[in-house]
């Protein structure tokens, strides 16, 4: 056990950068700027430790922090790290510094909103660390009581965020956001509530092991082991979202400002399948592999409808939008696929292995390639503003179509790169990252489910189809719209944010095995003991 | 442990005090209220502090009172009413601090306050139905007045009345239960009395239709006043005419009175008719949570909501009581002293923070003002109160719905699931109340840009600032609410072993489906 | 018959002092050195009462002196002290010493029914009281109210006398005897005839009308409303305890055997079922019509008609559970009633009090006054820790151990339980006028003035009362433990 307990430093630190920037009055925009941004980095710097300590071969949760806290609901305090874990860590710590890069205006007053918390860049911090510090507890938490804390604390900050510093239908979007969220998670609450009752614990670790020897099929009887599977898979499938339990998510994603969005994109959506592969698969393993033929088709529909809706966008945010609901449901598509092909006889192994690793692959990949096309969008976005005199923040700022550009390669090279670079790894295009997780996946399925890898190249093609658009629309062609006029190139800020992003999109797309690396001896041992009680 | 009747006098006393000091000096009277609640509050915590857990109530008091009809003056205490007894203290003094700015009829104001305290620790103290009964009905009168008198103009006489006839209607079901009760009894050969002890080792000779019939007079009784469904229409109607520190009290401890009655009289006393309206007792807890949630959902009045929002919740109590096992009905008991806090957090933001302010409220009205703005202290706490009303992790609210769901369960997963329901439409209505009232739809820029046209905007909206009082109370029930929340087992360890008693666990066992 | 004496004495004593000493005096003065004197006979004969001693048979079993005896003795004696005490300090008559006497004979009346044990002596004694009274009801001239308030109570009260006496005289005739104890002994030995119902029935309208039951109330509003405030309250408390102490011992101790059963649904007929069916009567109407009063006077006068329905009640149960019971009751319920009368007095010193909004702004004119108003009316609402509330507590509990729910008895005791919430409403409003709402305009102008001063005898004796409510109800067993 280490010495310090650096996983609760992971978590609480930016809790801690929330208080500090909440109790400190009167502190200068620049100093909150830094504050904030110092807060958001120490998850990076935490994790760069946790990588150097981290032995990937162990396959227990390490760094293992646990206490005993709610005696009479046998609740402990348990934080744990194993792969996946540190994967998704090290992704929280990576895309929360470049949102709040690309939030700088939020946190720079520029404008005199007298009235409004949006003039707060204090609260946008807190807000922001809060958010921060959340997503790390879900990823790190290994019981149910506060990984539910953390993950439904998750959900303030977001609605604020979304609420007071989104577009002009942004109340009514964080309010449907957060009412299907908690929605999904009352109904995974009695779920869980209902576990307890069967076995007296809510360690995640017990459950699995629980579910995996078929305890708990005996100890939840005459369906109620459906009832609770279906209850749990409802609150991850609202979260992820799984087809057809997606419709908060355009409008939400399309009203929040861009760094919120892009923290959505790239964290949040990710605690869903993250809840699916550390919750749902290893407790439920016969439920899941029961219910597998319906959610394979579930899954599909998000692959086939979410490319064919974004086609269908000319709001810019909406497309990516659809994207990522089409990016994720390949994510479960792999996840159902494995559990629908457990005990079916179908040589299994490596195509276990691929789909795994391509699910954790596409999870990190798609974290950043979403957060940098937010980016890209965010920057067009003040470009229009700009354009049109309007304010460059708050709730003035105008939606941004597909019309409203041209030729902007010309005018801003440098955009047009980057936008490019993370349009393609968006893509799939081989040599960067989305490829490897894409191809794993697709590889991982045709092994388990052939037919669904069929279908879901339909998806394919029509990702293809709407980022070439996008890509062809805003950026080749003459200059028009707002491109027409004055065009600004990247500043400093957003080139700090998405340069990062974009070198680690072509640094994962060579070297995959960086990331690999560090959960494939997990996934080999979960390929390994694929059976069902 | 000794000292807690002491609570109930010195509330008598300071009720007394309050109302002579009145006369004289409005300031003398608030402090006198003050330290009244303040020493019952320290009173309850020094308990606390040296409670030994145990099953059974523990006597502190036993004489006889009434020997003719062999009633005694019987106080004790467990784990649930220690926990309500905090409760009661700490709503108490934190209701004191809301009212400081009451300036008509100060002394008068206080001393009925208190008055109402001093029967509600009664109540929770009484290991006797006679006494239970006597200290229930001291808490009735004072309600009527402290609505009726300070209460908002428009309706409180309506719903002063409406309010107290409701609750003493509840009462006379509850002592013709008690009398019927007594009555079968002596006609078994029992020595007449009224303790719980004596009253529930006769009812196990009764016939299955006594027993059925107490049950639903004691539990209808008491349940009027734990607003449940359709006996609930007092509650939100009397919660919105109140004035501030009687709406806290209202939703925060005396609603708890009658789900207290509830667990301690009609439960254990008749456990064959607990297992006979088991079903129906859930059912009208369940319509009672949706009904009230979707009614809150659309209310046009800020109080209405949180009215409203009291009944809802108490449906979650309601069913804890109607699965009737040690989990639900520890889960029960926290979710009662959780959503005192919680409401009477409510009640102080609506009530006094923006009401008093703003002069309205109507949602329409509220949400054309920035209050977030113009009130950020109460825009923050009403965010916290609600997270907390929701049922969000890290306030008390939470892992009471989770013992909850977890007792339901276990009784039957039908309700849970229908709980479950319960829990969004919660979320639903406390989002609502938070979008439309602080943070109201008007886009910020517009009001921005208005602002800058209309130089009156900033400058007209210059209210009050929040008082040091309201700070203190708010911040005494925010760190209750999160504490509790991430240390249930604080009040855990207290209500469990209470519910190991004998009377206790013959409730569970005749409720166990 | 020390007590009887003491009063008598007195109020010879009262007329001979007036007449000697009080031609030249003001009738304020006069008034006063009358009461002075009633008082000191007041005092005199509860003396004589409480050092009587206990004895079943007086003067050859005319009279009884038991615990039931010298509780309502002492129990008028001192409803009667407080009328009287509320008359000297807020009374306006042309005959201040009169008036006192009446009140004591009056009073003479009331010791005498609650000794009386033989049908003659009951009867004289009853009217002894009934003829005081009707004067006192009248005894305002310059009101018309007054005299209608009197003629009315006479024209029910001589009806009532002759059906009581009608109903005796058949009893002499069936029984041979007016000794109660003989009479009892006859009924026990011989099966009920059709003639003895009939007796009954007479003698149970003649009590309807003496406890203001329904349907023998008609009178009650009236005279409450009509009579002077001190009149009213004798004929509101003393006179109702002193009745219902002489009926119950006629009742029980006389026609017992003939009582029948109620306790059970098909129980033996008897005089039980018609006193139920009276109070059952007396409370649906008593209460209901109260809540549609606006008239503070009726509308006590009708609380008072439901107190009769729970009274009867008190008198179905008395069989079983003794008088303990029925005494608590009557006698709080006089002490309430006389103290609700005594504010309404005061108050008309300074402005009329008839009806309910006549309290408007009470707290502000008289917080004493209002305190104890509220006491006194919440007692009579049942509210605990009062008296109200446990006379209301041991009355139901006695009907319901008779039987449970098995019978009337059980289902007319939950049905006051429910009508008492009923009763709760139209209390409130009284104390709403006083305690809520704001002076009327043309009070409120100049608060100085409109003040009320209490004199300081009347607010003892107010005090006085409120105790008796608070102590009694706390510790019950004061009075419980007399039986």
């Amino acid at each position: 056990m280490n010495p310090l307990p650096l996983l609760s430093l992971v978590v609480f630190t930016p809790w801690l950068g929330a208080a500090v920037l909440a109790l400190l009055r009167g502190i200068s925009p620049a100093t909150t700027r830094a504050l904030t941004l110092a807060f958001s980095l120490s998850t990076l710097a935490l994790s760069g430790l946790l990588l150097f300590q981290f032995d990937p071969h162990s396959l227990s949760p390490q760094f293992v922090e646990r206490h005993p806290w709610i005696v009479a609901l046998n609740v402990h305090y348990h934080l744990g790290l194993d792969g996946l874990s540190l994967l998704l860590v090290l992704l929280t710590g990576l895309i929360t510094p470049a949102a709040l890069l690309a939030s700088w205006s939020h946190l720079s007053p520029s404008l005199p909103l007298p009235l409004s918390p949006s003039s707060s860049p204090r609260l946008f911090g807190s807000l922001f660390l809060l958010l921060q510090g959340a997503a790390l507890g879900v990823f790190l938490a290994l019981d149910f009581f506060h990984w539910f804390l953390f993950w439904e604390l998750s959900l303030v900050p977001a609605f604020f965020l979304i609420k007071l510093w989104g577009g002009p239908g942004a109340p009514r979007a964080a309010y449907q956001f957060v009412v299907y969220t908690i929605g999904g998670s009352a109904f995974m609450l009695v779920g869980f509530a209902a576990l307890f009752v069967a076995t007296g614990t809510l360690d995640f670790a017990q459950l699995a092991q629980l579910g995996r020897d078929g305890t708990l099929a005996v100890k939840l009887s005459g369906g109620a082991h459906e009832v609770v599977f279906l209850g749990v898979l409802l609150g991850f499938a609202v979260k992820v979202p799984l087809w057809p339990f997606h419709t908060w998510l355009p409008a939400t994603y399309a009203e929040a400002p861009t760094g919120a969005a892009m923290f959505l994109t790239g964290v949040m959506s990710k605690m869903g399948v993250y809840g699916c592969i550390r919750i749902l698969w290893p407790i439920f393993p016969t439920p899941l592999h029961n219910a597998a033929p319906w959610l394979i088709v579930l899954a599909l529909g998000g692959v086939v409808f979410g490319a064919f809706a974004a086609i269908k966008q000319t709001d810019l945010k909406r497309m990516v939008a659809y994207s990522s609901i089409n990016h994720l449901s390949y994510c479960l598509l792999a996840l159902f696929a494995v559990s629908y092909a457990t005990d079916r006889n179908v040589a299994t192994g490596p195509a276990v292995s691929a789909a795994f690793s391509g699910t954790l692959l596409q999870m990190f990949n798609h974290g950043l390639s979403a957060a940098a096309l937010f980016a890209c969008v965010g920057v067009l976005q003040t470009r229009k503003a700009h354009a049109l005199s309007l304010p460059s923040s708050g709730t003035g700022v105008p939606p941004v179509s597909l019309h409203d550009f041209g030729g902007v390669r010309t005018a801003a090279p440098i955009l047009a790169g980057l936008c490019g670079l993370s349009l393609f790894s968006s893509l799939g295009l081989p040599g960067l990252n989305g490829f490897v997780g894409e191809f794993l996946i697709f590889r991982g399925v045709f092994g388990l489910h052939p037919v669904a890898a069929a279908i879901a190249t339909l998806g394919l093609l029509a990702t293809a189809l709407f980022l070439l658009t996008f890509w062809q629309r805003v950026f080749h062609g003459p200059r028009a719209g707002v491109t027409a006029t004055a065009f600004a190139e990247l500043n400093p800020i957003e080139l700090a944010t998405l340069l990062p992003l974009a070198a680690l999109m072509v640094v994962c797309g060579l070297f995959p095995g960086l990331l690999t690396g560090l959960f494939n001896p997990l996934i080999t041992s979960w390929a390994d003991h694929l059976t069902l009680p | 442990m000794n000292a807690l009747p002491l609570t109930i006098y010195v509330s008598f006393v300071g009720a007394l005090l309050a109302l002579a000091a009145g006369t004289r000096s409005h300031g003398a009277a608030r402090w006198i209220a003050l330290l009244t609640a303040l020493t019952s509050f320290a009173l309850t915590l020094l308990a606390a502090s040296s409670f030994a857990p145990s099953p059974g109530l523990q006597t502190i008091i036993d004489l006889p009172w009434i020997a003719e009809l062999g009633i005694r003056y019987h106080l004790g205490a467990d784990g649930i009413s220690l926990t309500l007894l905090v409760l009661t203290g700490l709503a108490a003094t934190v209701g004191v601090l809301f009212s400081w700015n009451i300036e008509h009829r100060v002394g008068e104001f206080f001393a009925l306050y208190l008055t109402l305290i001093g029967g509600v620790f009664g109540v929770f103290l009484s290991a006797d139905a006679f006494t239970m009964f006597v200290f229930y009905e001291i808490a009735i009168v004072p309600k009527y007045f402290l609505i009726a008198n300070w209460g908002s103009p428009a309706t409180r006489e309506h719903a002063a009345m409406k309010l107290v006839l409701y609750s003493f209607a509840g009462s006379a079901l509850v002592l013709a239960g008690l009398l019927w009760a007594n009555a079968a009894a002596v006609a078994q050969g029992s020595v007449s009395s009224f303790s719980l002890n004596d009253l529930a080792a006769a009812a196990t000779h009764f016939s299955r239709g006594e027993q059925i019939g107490l049950f639903a007079l004691v539990f209808t009784g008491f349940a009027v006043l734990a607003g449940m469904f359709p006996f609930h229409t007092w509650a939100p109607t009397g919660h919105v005419a109140a004035p501030t520190a009687a709406s806290m009290l209202l939703a925060g401890v005396v609603m708890k009175l009658g789900a207290y009655g509830c667990l301690r009289v009609a439960m254990p006393l008749f456990p064959v008719g607990l297992a006979f309206w088991q079903p129906t007792i859930a059912a009208l807890a369940i319509i009672g949570i949706f009904y009230a949630g979707f009614i809150a959902l659309v209310q046009d009045d800020f109080k209405f909501v949180i009215g409203y929002s009291s009944v809802s919740h108490m449906g979650f109590v309601l069913l804890g009581l109607a699965a009737a096992n040690a989990t639900a009905v520890a889960g029960a008991v926290l979710q009662m002293f959780s959503h005192g806090v919680i409401a009477g957090l409510l009640f102080a933001v609506v009530g006094r923070m923006v009401y008093e302010r703003t002069h309205t409220r109507q949602l329409a009205d509220l949400r054309q003002l920035p209050l977030h703005r113009l009130l950020p202290f109460a825009a923050l706490t009403f965010v916290l109160a609600g997270l907390a009303s929701m049922g969000m992790p890290g306030f008390s609210g939470f892992p009471a719905e989770l013992t909850i769901l977890v007792g339901v369960w276990k009784t039957s997963p039908a309700w849970a699931l229908f709980a479950g329901g319960g829990i969004l439409v919660a979320a639903a209505f406390t989002l609502r109340a938070i979008q439309v009232s602080f943070f109201g739809s008007t886009p910020l820029s517009r009001v921005a840009a208005s602002a800058s046209e209309s130089t009156h905007a900033g400058s007209l909206h210059h209210y009050e600032p929040i008082t040091l009082a309201e700070k203190v109370g708010t911040a005494l029930l925010l760190a209750a609410t999160v504490y509790i929340g991430l240390k249930p087992d604080v009040l855990l360890d207290w209500i469990t072993p209470a519910l190991q008693s004998p009377l206790m666990q013959a409730a569970l066992k005749g409720g166990s489906l | 018959m020390v007590p009887e004496a003491a009063l008598v004495m007195g109020a010879l004593f009262v007329l001979t002092f007036d007449l000697a000493f009080g031609r030249r005096r003001t009738l304020e003065r006069r008034l006063y050195l009358a009461v002075i004197n009633g008082t000191a006979a007041v005092v005199a004969a509860m003396y004589g009462a409480f050092s009587s001693g206990l004895a079943d048979s007086v003067f050859g079993g005319v009279l009884i002196l038991d615990e039931l005896t010298m509780a309502t003795r002492l129990g008028v004696l001192v409803l009667a002290w407080i009328t009287l005490t509320l008359a000297g300090s807020t009374a306006r008559f042309s005959h201040p010493a009169e008036f006192v006497a009446i009140v004591l004979f009056a009073t003479a009346g009331f010791t005498l029914m609650a000794a009386a044990q033989q049908l003659l002596v009951a009867f004289v004694a009853l009217e002894l009281a009934s003829l005081s009274l009707y004067i006192l009801a009248g005894f305002d001239k310059s009101k018309p109210e007054s005299a209608e308030a009197a003629l009315k109570y006479f024209l029910f009260g001589g009806m009532s006398a002759a059906f009581l006496l009608f109903g005796f005289s058949l009893i002499y005739g069936l029984t041979g005897s007016i000794e109660l104890h003989e009479i009892s002994a006859h009924l026990a030995g011989h099966p009920p005839t059709p003639l003895l119902s009939v007796a009954l029935v007479m003698v149970l309208v003649a009590f309807g009308f003496k406890a203001a039951a329904a349907p023998f109330h008609l009178w009650a509003p009236d005279v409450y409303e009509g009579a002077p405030v001190s009149s009213a309250a004798l004929i509101a408390s003393a006179s109702k305890l002193a009745g219902l102490t002489l009926f119950v011992r006629l009742l029980w101790p006389g026609f017992g055997p003939g009582a029948g059963n109620v306790s059970t649904a098909a129980g033996a007929p008897g005089w039980l079922a018609i006193v139920a069916c009276l109070s059952a009567a007396s409370l649906l109407l008593g209460n209901f019509a109260a809540l549609a009063q606006s008239n503070l006077r009726r509308l006590l006068a009708y609380s008072a008609i439901a107190h009769a329905g729970v009274m009867l009640l008190g008198v179905i149960a008395a069989g079983d559970a003794g008088n303990g019971p029925l005494f608590y009751y009557v006698f709080t319920y006089g002490i309430a009633t006389v103290g609700a009368f005594g504010v309404i007095a005061v108050i008309e010193r300074t402005t009329p009090c008839q009806r309910i909004t006549d309290l408007a702004g009470l707290y502000r004119r008289s917080p004493l006054l209002t305190g104890c108003l509220a006491i006194y009316i919440l007692s009579l609402a049942g509210m605990p820790p009062l008296a109200g509330f446990f006379g209301k507590f041991i009355v139901f509990a006695a009907a319901l151990k008779l039987g449970g729910l098995a019978g009337p008895a059980g289902w007319l005791a939950i049905l006051a339980i429910f009508l008492s919430a009923v009763a709760l409403y139209y209390y409130l409003v009284i104390l709403k006028q006083a305690l809520v709402v704001a002076p009327a305009a043309a009070i409120s102008g100049d608060t100085v003035t409109n003040r009320i001063t209490v004199p300081a005898d009347a607010a003892i004796v107010l005090v006085f009362a409120a105790l008796i409510l608070v102590v009694l109800g706390l510790s019950p067993s004061l009075v419980l433990r007399i039986f």
